[in-house]
């Protein structure tokens, strides 16, 4: 009896160790009082938000940590991306497919992340290209480009990518009034030939993809961001646009004669309803539509062709123009949807407009004239009132979900905080320098996380060390959880910052994707394991379908390769844990290296130009024996009768 | 007799719990695997903790040439486990039941402790035995052969009971729900013979 009692005991022991897991959790930043404190974030150790940084110039987004500002990983989307063979590999060259052909570079620029009743959901984020009309939809469970839909009839698709409160629809809007059709026509002619298209793409609700839905044709002024309604304001949205003087040259002159520009007030749920029941033409305009498939691992694009291009003036009560001072920026709406917010760039006050008033307004048709027949709300009739800054060229408000407004200045460098509904200015601190965006997480939604505000700055010297005349842009971290913004952190970006989405970290990283199941995998070249290992001819096509584990590719040697054949080497990387990717590279390979996930497949294309045995080798450091990871394909003369041959396993076979 | 008889049937019938529950757990710790790495042993076979740990273990044992672990039908103990423990569990069932209606003594509550107590210590014996060939016996051509200060081949041998250092691993063996189940189990049986003497003296 008492060696069972004994090993009562011991189990019971053993439940004990068992229950001593590492609970150390530590809770510094109570008594932190230094801004350093802050900010850091212990090894080991979590950071509170994901900052999502569109790179502007380099195409892509980049994922950085608050308030730590640590950058955590760079996403290709518009851009290749030799890192990882985005834009290289077979899988993924179609993504960068458009109406023009394969375009390799993009202008990335407002991120956006989708939205459930209003709030954020993590679940994808939104990126507009502006160069090539173009609009990405990223996972927020891979981090990974999954579709890219071309904007057609558009030119500088800088109004976009903003999404409805339920996700409904993400816009894009022209920048560069064109001529929509697009036609060859005297540049001087432009005045009212023009037009300034904006895009409305639905977004489906469960897999999120893209469908351009309708085009506004609207005057050709030149539209520049957007801003949808909240709450009491959703079914509108608001696009702010400036030169409408018309002008096509000298623009820095002759698009800023006017005293004010407008806002145009779109109520999309009316368009909307207008074009289920048949309205609108279908007019030309051809697009790439490209998606990413995760279980096939392949991109395929497909060519679309026509619009349903929608009149303004056809949908009475639809859209109205809004007066806003000198060539407006950025447009924002506050967490209620009540106030709308117009950044006169080239003013010094801030316009704040009443949902309300304007609603008064319409209702009162009270116009002051149109606009090419759209009319144009009374500027007196909607504005609900200014913010005195004393600041110069406000450029973009956000919202601290605690009835404050922070506004950024480019002109004065400066970011300023305002009370809501008193317009008062209660606080301002100076940036460094030429502040263009800034973000509070969530601060474009109806809740927002108003503990830090991050602004995206256009000149970094003498802020950091020399880098030679080109410097990385920077970001400055304030903490506004107190009545004083306080800056706490300076950090470089990559690219150039344009804007940025923020989110609780809570919201993406228990969904955040480990590794690819293998079992999933059903991409047409997957060799699933080592034994399916092999090499294949097909004409001048040479197809080798190989493995990865650590620390080794089987097949590993392949003969039989001839001079001028194209040689598909398909890898699938057969590890089932987190972050442990293999790659591969191939000397003299005119494309890339691919960077393969955990169960994933992908593939690269090879063209042997010289007789050899010449090697390929794994490029991501993967084990003790990683340099030991590698192999050689022999390659004979175009005419020679080398046989087709691999080794598996240290054995030739055919 | 009645209560006895009740905790005779419900501590046997906790054996059925292993159908349930697994057995023991081995877990690895390092500091590339921050949460651990591990699989459970349940009457049928190996799982591991994490869906793909199992192939992940094989992957870190390559290095120094221990075999992959045994799948299901590459142990007859997978197929034996299961009938001894459901044999006991419906034995112990029928001896409470017997004793309920008086048909036997309390003394039958000792004896199928007594039983269920030597196939245990046999099944441990066995589990032992299995653990010390695969950690011991190791493919000659394995990548690194480390040796012990008397330059013997290390043993990779997981702890029975415990937590043991292994190369930059710690491996910590305790038992599982299960086993957890089953102990309280054989205690309950203990108490049911307990009873039956009291009341019968």
């Amino acid at each position: 009896m008492k060696t069972i009692q004994k090993l009562l005991l011991g189990l019971g022991a053993g439940l004990l160790l068992i229950g001593c897991g590492n609970n150390s959790k530590s809770d510094s930043g109570a008594m932190a009082s230094s801004n350093a404190e802050k900010v850091y974030i212990a090894p080991g150790e979590h950071d509170e938000f994901y900052a999502f940084m569109s790179g502007g110039y380099s195409g892509n987004l980049t994922v950085y940590g608050l308030p730590s500002g640590r950058m955590f990983k760079e996403i290709p989307v518009f851009s290749q991306f030799p890192t990882n063979g985005y834009g290289y590999s077979e899988e993924t060259k179609a993504m960068l497919n458009t109406s023009y052909g394969f375009v390799p570079w993009g202008d990335s620029h407002h991120p956006d992340i989708s939205q459930t009743n209003g709030k954020l959901d993590g679940r994808w984020i939104f990126i507009n290209e502006n160069n090539t009309p173009r609009i990405a939809r990223i996972s927020l469970e891979t981090f990974e480009t999954e579709e890219i839909i071309e904007i057609p009839n558009s030119a500088g698709n800088h109004a976009s990518s903003y999404v409805t409160e339920n996700t409904e629809y993400v816009v894009a809007g022209t920048r560069f009034a064109v001529p929509n059709p697009q036609k060859d026509m005297p540049i001087d002619e432009m005045k009212g030939e023009f037009k300034g298209p904006l895009t409305f793409i639905k977004v489906d609700p469960e897999h999120g993809h893209m469908e351009i839905d309708f085009q506004i044709n609207m005057p050709g002024f030149n539209y520049d961001l957007s801003h949808p309604g909240r709450d009491k304001s959703h079914g509108w949205f608001f696009f702010t646009s400036y030169n409408t003087e018309e002008a096509h040259s000298m623009l820095e002159v002759n698009a800023s004669q006017n005293d004010k520009d407008f806002i145009a007030a779109v109520n999309w749920m009316k368009i909307k309803e207008y074009v289920e029941n048949g309205g609108g033409t279908e007019v030309a305009g051809t697009y790439a539509h490209n998606i990413y498939d995760e279980s096939t691992m392949m991109a395929t694009t497909e060519m679309k062709e026509g619009v349903t291009s929608v009149d303004p003036r056809d949908v009475p009560g639809a859209v109205y123009y809004m007066p806003v001072p000198k060539s407006p920026h950025g447009i924002d709406v506050n967490p209620t949807g009540e106030y709308i917010i117009g950044n006169g760039k080239l003013s010094t006050q801030l316009s704040v407009y009443s949902f309300a008033k304007i609603e008064e307004a319409i209702k009162n048709k009270d116009f002051d004239g149109d606009a090419y027949g759209i009319p144009i709300l009374k500027f007196e009739s909607v504005l609900e009132g200014v913010v005195d800054s004393g600041g110069l060229g406000p450029l973009h408000t956000e919202f601290d979900g605690k009835g404050y407004g922070y506004t950024s200045f480019f002109i004065s460098s400066e970011v300023v905080k305002w009370e809501v509904g008193t317009w008062k200015v209660v606080d301002r601190q100076p940036s460094f320098y030429s502040v263009g965006h800034l973000t509070i997480p969530g601060g474009n939604s109806r809740e927002p996380f108003g503990k830090y505000m991050f602004s995206m700055n256009k000149i970094t010297k003498d802020r950091y060390l020399p880098t030679g005349p080109e410097l990385e842009h920077s970001a400055q971290l304030y903490d506004i959880s107190g009545d004083k913004m306080q800056l706490l952190l300076d950090f470089p970006t990559h690219g150039e910052p344009h804007y940025a989405a923020a989110i609780p970290a809570d919201l993406i990283k228990s969904k955040s994707k480990k590794y690819y199941d293998l079992e999933e995998n059903n991409h047409k070249y997957a060799a699933k394991n080592e034994s399916e290992g092999r090499v294949e001819r097909k004409g001048n096509e040479v197809h080798i379908y190989t493995t990865t584990v650590r620390s080794h590719f089987s097949p590993d040697n392949i003969e039989g390769v001839k001079v001028g054949d194209k040689v598909y080497f398909h890898v699938t990387n057969l590890e089932q844990d987190f972050d442990v990717p293999h790659g591969f590279a191939m000397i003299g390979a005119n494309t890339s290296e691919i960077l393969v996930m955990p169960g994933q497949t992908k593939t690269i294309i090879w063209e042997p130009k010289r007789e050899g045995v010449w090697p390929f080798y794994c490029t991501d450091f993967c084990s003790a024996l990683h340099q030991e990871m590698q192999g050689y394909v022999r390659v004979s003369a175009k005419n020679s009768d080398t046989k087709l041959r691999w080794s598996l396993d240290d054995e030739w076979k055919e | 007799m009645k209560t006895a008889s009740i905790t005779m049937i419900i501590g046997s019938a906790l054996l059925l719990g292993l159908f349930l529950f697994p057995l023991w757990s081995i877990t690895l710790e390092a500091p590339q695997y921050p949460s651990g790495i591990g699989m459970y042993i349940n009457l049928d076979g190996l799982e591991g903790h994490e869906k793909h740990d199992i192939q992940n273990i094989d992957g870190l044992n390559h290095y120094i040439g221990m075999r992959k672990l045994p799948k299901q039908d590459e142990m007859w103990e997978f197929s034996v486990f299961p009938k001894v423990i459901g044999g006991m569990a419906i034995l112990g069932i029928l001896i409470g039941l017997l004793g309920l209606f008086k048909k036997v003594s309390y003394k039958w509550f000792l004896g199928w402790l007594v039983l269920m107590t030597v196939l245990g210590v046999m099944g441990i014996f066995d589990f032992n035995a299995w653990m010390t060939d695969y950690g011991t016996h190791l493919d000659p051509k394995a990548i690194m052969k480390m040796t012990d200060a008397d330059g013997n081949p290390l043993s990779y041998k997981p702890p029975l009971f415990g937590s043991r250092d292994i190369l930059n691993f710690t491996a910590h063996s305790y038992p599982a729900i299960g086993a957890i189940l089953m102990g309280i189990g054989m205690f309950l049986t203990f108490i049911a013979y307990i009873i039956g003497l009291k009341k019968t003296n």
